[in-house]
């Protein structure tokens, strides 16, 4: 893997790892991003890791253009060979698929969509060849997902699901943006999901809505205590089907500001995953096992 | 101790310097567009230079005083009124408790920040009193100004500036009718049909009506080709489709290859499509006093040149706080 470098303006270095999206890509990105967090070369004013890429924010008067390029470049050499481990967590988010919101938000976009007979989970569960829409949001749930990029707008993540290519799910985005798309949508546009983190534009295909904030400057639920930001690139996320009752009960307790996240720490290797990624997803801890 | 808003204006919001470290979760700097206007506005008064200020946008508010105080407004061309006599930008002007404020349409310029003697007294939110609106963070209350807000003064300025200081018309920033804007091309600049890349630098452009803090965008100029490909594997199919990726912010990204957008101090932190170039960070304060409409062309400068102009314009700045802080 060899990576492009390009400045952007006299404050930013951006780094293609490649031009395609994929999991070692994005463990290239996280690796050396990780490290340069660690360093604090001065300097350096934000680290910025993305899908398949990565951008640093730096003042040229403090750290030199080409001094601050040639010691990146330095630095990709010594951690080509570093292991593809991640310590990170995964965390379970509720959804409510087909929910009443973003079926009504849909139906008012239809002519900016594909197929405007058609709903966003209709759409998507044809285009991928699944038989009906209960079979696709299997395949959506059931198997979890790398958040490979936080953006857009505050909190909003990007993920990627851990199958095998051949298995991906992909859906165009809407012909042209929507202006309005509810807080929490479950979204989908091209390999990747994402989570609406503010009520606003969108061109992503909607599945479904959350009742756990992602993004609360206020941080009023006890899991975002510590940032008002609730994912982080290399966050594991498994997404749990609920029905209208357990959304309801959900969107009380956020009301009362005492929803609770599942939460676990994981250890992932790439390596491991990539060798059989049906027995390492089995092998993720979750309450999917049922104890 | 407070300021009352009577009237809004077009899009009136706090805001400072920005704040650093939290664009890798979509959280951009925010801060005033025009950096140098606004520590003009702060200097000039005595304030510390990056206190919090109102950006006032084209049409200004109308804004009335609880108590006395001074205040100094630079950047854009929007003459103040107090109790509706005309008075002066860039100087030092003296309020009276009870006293009205409003402002002229904007004759240049796109954003006059009005800095208030001590500042404006908001709690800082991820180290910054900036509105980022589309995140709804910092400021007040995350977003821009409304009729009846309040907003709080520092009771006991510091130090102020002798009413009627004058900021020196060399140090004023510039308002180009036909602005001139430096750009590194780079990024996914390769990715352009050559005559493409060569025509975004010869063509006349013009400001949109849909421009804003998050990005302005172009019009007039040729639709840019890119060139054809098979699209990466998470890219999309049209070609000016990228793998999702950040921004840096004054990148330009020509979505479909259609209208130019330049990310400002609101940017959307990263998306999809791909990006030609970045405005020098010395020509960012131009873009942002842009009106709707205004003539923009692009320079291609390379490393060297961007470095000497934001020299260039570090000096300027430095000149301003000699002539304010010994003043």
């Amino acid at each position: 893997m060899s990576i492009r470098y390009t400045f952007g303006g006299d404050e930013f270095l951006f780094a293609e790892i490649s031009e395609s999206m994929s999991l070692p890509a994005f463990f290239a990105s996280m690796a050396i991003t990780s490290k340069l967090r660690q360093l604090q070369w001065p300097g350096i004013v934000e680290i910025c890791p993305a899908n398949a890429s990565f951008q640093l924010r730096f003042d040229p008067d403090i750290l030199p253009a080409e001094q601050l390029l040639r010691q990146v470049q330095q630095l990709e050499q010594s951690l080509a060979d570093s292991p593809q481990i991640l310590d990170t967590r995964l965390v379970e988010i509720p959804v409510w698929y087909n929910d009443p919101w973003t079926r009504e938000v849909g139906a008012r976009f239809r002519q900016r969509h594909q197929d405007p007979q058609a709903s966003d989970l209709e759409y998507a569960a044809r285009v991928n060849g699944f038989a009906s829409v209960d079979a696709f949001i299997t395949a959506h749930s059931g198997s979890p997902w790398l958040v490979s990029m936080v953006g857009f707008v505050a909190g909003l993540p990007f993920m990627y699901q851990m199958v095998e290519r051949d298995q991906q799910l992909q859906v165009p985005k809407y012909l042209s943006p929507r202006t309005a798309t509810p807080r929490q949508t479950i979204g989908h546009g091209g390999c990747f999901a994402c989570i609406y983190s503010v009520e606003g534009a969108g061109g992503y295909q909607m599945f479904g809505i959350t009742p756990a904030p992602i993004y609360d400057p206020a941080q009023r639920q006890p899991y975002l205590a510590d940032s008002m930001v609730l994912f982080r690139p290399g966050d594991l996320v498994r997404f749990k089907p609920i029905d209208q009752q357990q959304y309801q009960a959900a969107i009380q307790a956020v009301a009362e500001g005492r929803f609770a996240l599942d939460i676990f720490p994981v250890r992932f290797s790439l390596p491991e995953f990539l060798a059989n990624p049906e027995a390492y997803k089995q092998s993720l801890p979750g309450t999917h096992h049922a104890h | 101790m407070h300021i009352k808003v009577i009237k809004p204006g077009l899009a009136t919001s706090v805001q400072d310097a920005g704040r650093n470290g939290y664009y890798h979760l979509g959280i951009p700097p925010s801060g005033a567009l025009d950096q140098y206007s606004f520590r003009a506005a702060n200097l000039l008064l005595g304030n510390a230079e990056t206190a919090a200020v109102l950006e006032c946008t084209l049409l200004g508010p109308q804004l009335q005083f609880s108590t006395a105080c001074q205040i100094a407004i630079c950047g854009a061309a929007m003459q103040p009124r107090i109790n509706g006599q005309p008075q002066a930008v860039h100087q030092v002007l003296s309020i009276a408790a009870g006293d009205t404020l409003d402002f002229l349409p904007a004759a240049a310029g796109m954003r006059a920040y009005l800095a208030v003697s001590g500042g404006i007294d908001l709690p800082a939110v991820l180290d910054s009193r900036s509105t980022y609106a589309l995140g709804g963070l910092g400021g007040y209350q995350g977003r821009c100004l409304q009729a009846g807000d309040i907003l709080p003064l520092v009771a006991a300025p510091p130090t102020t500036a002798p009413v009627g200081r004058t900021l020196p018309a060399a140090l004023q920033a510039t308002l180009p009718r036909k602005a001139e804007v430096r750009v590194l091309p780079g990024l996914y600049a390769h990715r352009l049909c050559a005559e493409s890349a060569a025509r975004f630098y010869q063509d006349q452009w013009r400001v949109s009506s849909e421009s804003d803090r998050i990005g302005y965008r172009l019009k007039g100029g040729a639709p840019l080709q890119f060139q054809p490909r098979e699209a990466p594997f998470g890219a999309g199919a049209d070609p000016s489709n990228i793998v999702d990726a950040g921004y840096p912010i004054g990148s330009i990204q020509v979505p479909s290859g259609k209208e130019p957008i330049i990310l400002l101090r609101d940017a959307v932190s990263g998306g999809g499509y791909a990006m030609i170039g970045t405005v020098i960070s010395a020509d960012l304060d131009m873009v942002g006093q842009l009106q709707p409409n205004q003539g923009i062309m692009f320079t291609a400068v390379d490393m060297q040149q961007a470095l000497q102009a934001r020299q260039h314009y570090q000096a300027g700045l430095q000149q301003l706080r000699q002539a304010l802080l010994d003043g």
